[in-house]
């Protein structure tokens, strides 16, 4: 008998009793819902999180003068600068996890031009910055490592000062700011970046070469240190935490610190700060996950219980198949299939149903409505998987009945 | 093949065992069934009589003893051995039809086809045939609950026939049919007799027996008597006459 006749047979079987079939695929359609809609929300949480700390920067560790934590509170991070130009430079040079680095020197400040004024962040650094951070320019260019060398007093701007000095559509490009009364010439404008994950604006910020910075902005200081912070852009994801470990190293090294004395600068990853962010989604689904799994269960339990009673209310059926030819393998496949029809029109029900769910779910929070079609696929073949765990006992039991005797039930 | 008869049965015995008592359903049956024979099996209750049709059926195996279908030695083979040869050599007429519910007349009939790997359409075709064969040419799409019991009966056998087999099995197939009904279709399977078919049946009325050109009559698990005689001839009354 082809595969075929034996679909067919399944499914009119399973048709025959609509509102049975229903109720018993229940289990299995809010199984695999609960599992649809579980990895929707997931992906759909993780993308809003991972878009948010995509703009800080890629493979991005921020390093602070500084312990981490002093007395619980957050002791002046900056107030005491621990880290050196010279670190900077071993960091960029010694450490091989370390694709670039960049000081990041930053205070507040007017910015005045000449219809208006604005105060703002302004940050000293260098081109390397830009491109651990992922920013681009709408206009003009990033200054270059001559300007640092140099300290000419250029600045790019932030779209937000643009539309505070000059309005939107404006084109700043060669005009002149006032910055504690010096002219700097403004030679780039940054794309729009929005906020940060804790809302502040990436847009209300000017930038100039770090030396620029140093010598006309913060005034006379300690010269071999940093009196800001080191960004830090690692050379891939996987290497996020390995040049985290190293430059730790490095740095207590190069510190003197002894061995069980607390670093004196502290490293943040922000990868693992987006993890961290991520849990908070963990817990609706591990109850989903949950869900999921106890649906499977006594969505089985069901199937297998609505086939045992379909192979005795087909006792004689069974027997009549039998004496007009059907093999044991016939018989098997015939119950089997039937039961790996109910079990998969239940799991594509529930895929219809767990993505309705997940669509009202990221209509609600704002997510985007991420559809991973291998976990639709794992779903529904997990569901045949449960027809055929739970159908073949009860397929087995038709297939080795009587014929005699099955012909003979009342 | 002449000379080599269809069935034959040689000291065959069936015993059941029911815990410690020992039923004893067939005690030493010899007999052979020549290919186109219209054989009717009679006895009292208890007898063995469809003992005997579920050995000659291939729906089970006997104690002691060989049994010969064809040629072929049936009495050791295995499940799914004899279900091919159920397949391919027999068909079967039951008392209660076994027709399955809610589904159709040409359905009904394509069942052993089915099994035999026959393709789809050919399938239909050969279902079409035998079910005009048994004169249901106009019920093809009809189910069993709007068929009466005479015309379920000959959907049985037209299923019985559409694998061109080489023996039918009828137990008590007129049992629950009036005599009316009965003489049609014992009419049916005279006819299939003069087309050649071998055919076995139970009956407990000897006016049933009457059409059959043999006589075997059952008791206590033996053969008691082994009869040939002009068949009589199974004319429907033709009053009333009321079929499709
Ligand atoms: N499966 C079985 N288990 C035990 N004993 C059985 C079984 N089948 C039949 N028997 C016994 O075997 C004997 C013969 O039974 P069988 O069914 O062949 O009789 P029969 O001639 O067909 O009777 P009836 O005319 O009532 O149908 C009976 O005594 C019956 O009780
Ligand atoms: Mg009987």
């Amino acid at each position: 008998m082809n595969a075929f006749a034996t679909i067919r047979i399944a499914v009119r079987a399973v048709i025959r009793n609509k509102l049975r079939s229903f109720l018993t695929t229940l289990g299995i359609i809010i199984g695999v819902g609960a599992v649809i809609a579980m990895v929707a929300i997931g992906e759909g949480a993780k993308a809003q999180v991972e878009k948010a700390f995509a703009s800080m920067g890629s493979n991005l560790l921020i390093i602070m003068p500084g312990a981490s934590v002093s007395g619980g509170a957050m002791g002046g991070f900056g107030s005491q600068p621990t880290l050196t130009w010279d670190d900077l430079k071993a960091i960029q040079t010694e450490v091989p996890s370390v694709r670039l680095a960049a000081a990041q020197l930053r205070t507040n400040g007017q910015v005045i031009s000449d219809s208006s004024n604005w105060t703002t962040s302004i940050t000293g650094t260098t081109p390397e910055y830009f491109d651990i951070r992922n920013w681009e320019m709408s206009r003009g260019a990033i200054f270059t490592e001559t300007d640092v060398e140099g300290g000419t007093k250029v600045v790019i701007l932030g779209q937000t000062v643009v539309d505070k000095l000059y309005g939107p559509s404006a084109d700043p490009i060669g005009q002149s700011v006032r910055i504690k009364n010096i002219p700097f010439q403004v030679i780039g404008v940054m794309a729009r970046k929005g906020q940060s994950p804790i809302g502040t604006d990436y847009d209300d910020a000017v930038f100039m070469p770090q030396t620029t910075y140093r010598a006309k902005i913060q005034g006379s200081g300690l010269r071999n240190f940093i009196p800001g912070m080191i960004f830090v852009g690692a050379s891939s994801p996987e290497a996020t935490a390995r040049a985290q470990i190293q430059i730790a190293q490095l740095l207590r090294d190069r510190h003197r610190v002894q061995a069980g004395v607390d670093d004196d600068f502290s490293i943040r990853n922000l990868t693992e700060m987006a993890s961290a962010q991520q849990e908070g989604t963990k817990t609706m689904t591990t109850l989903l996950a949950s869900i999921a799994a106890v649906s499977l269960l006594v969505g089985g339990i069901g199937i297998m219980n609505i086939m045992l009673v379909s192979v005795t209310e087909r006792t004689r059926e069974i027997g009549l198949r039998m004496a007009v030819g059907a093999t044991t393998r016939n018989i098997l496949a015939q119950f089997l299939v039937e039961a790996l029809t109910l079990s998969i029109m239940g799991g594509l029900c529930g895929v219809g149903i767990g993505l309705l769910v997940a669509n009202r779910l990221a209509a609600k929070f704002g997510w985007p409505m991420l559809v991973r079609p291998d976990i639709i696929l794992i779903s529904v073949g997990f569901s045949a998987l449960v027809g055929i765990v739970f159908g073949l006992y009860p397929a087995r039991k038709a297939s080795l009945l009587d014929p005699i005797e099955a012909l003979r039930y009342e | 093949m002449a000379g080599a008869p269809l069935i034959l049965l040689e000291e065959v015995t069936k015993v059941y065992a029911m815990g410690d008592v020992e039923v004893r359903a067939l005690r030493g049956v010899s007999l052979t069934i020549e290919t186109g024979d219209f054989v009717a099996v009679m006895g009292a209750s208890g007898s063995g009589k469809s003992t005997l049709m579920n050995l000659l059926g291939c729906l089970d195996r006997p104690t002691s003893g060989h049994l010969l279908l064809d040629g072929r030695d049936v009495s050791k083979l295995g499940r799914d051995a004899q279900a091919q040869v159920r397949n391919r050599t027999l068909g079967f007429v039951f008392q209660s039809f076994n027709l399955l519910a809610r589904t159709s007349a040409v359905e009904n009939v394509e069942l052993p086809l089915l099994y035999a790997g026959v393709p789809t359409r050919e399938r239909h075709w050969r279902a079409v045939e035998a079910l005009e064969r048994v004169g249901l040419g106009s019920r093809l799409d009809h189910h069993p609950s709007q068929l009466s019991g005479g015309q379920q009966q000959r959907v049985a056998i037209a299923r019985a026939l559409v694998s061109r087999p080489r023996l039918i099995l009828a137990d008590e197939p007129t049992g629950n049919l009036d005599s009316r009904t009965s003489i049609e279709v014992m009419a049916l399977f005279q006819e299939l007799g003069r087309a050649g078919m071998t055919i076995v049946l139970v009956t407990h009325e000897s006016e049933i027996a009457a059409y059959a050109s043999r006589v075997l009559v059952m008791r206590d698990g033996r053969v008691q008597s082994d009869q040939r005689r002009d068949p009589l001839r199974a004319v429907v009354p033709p009053e009333e006459e009321a079929h499709p």
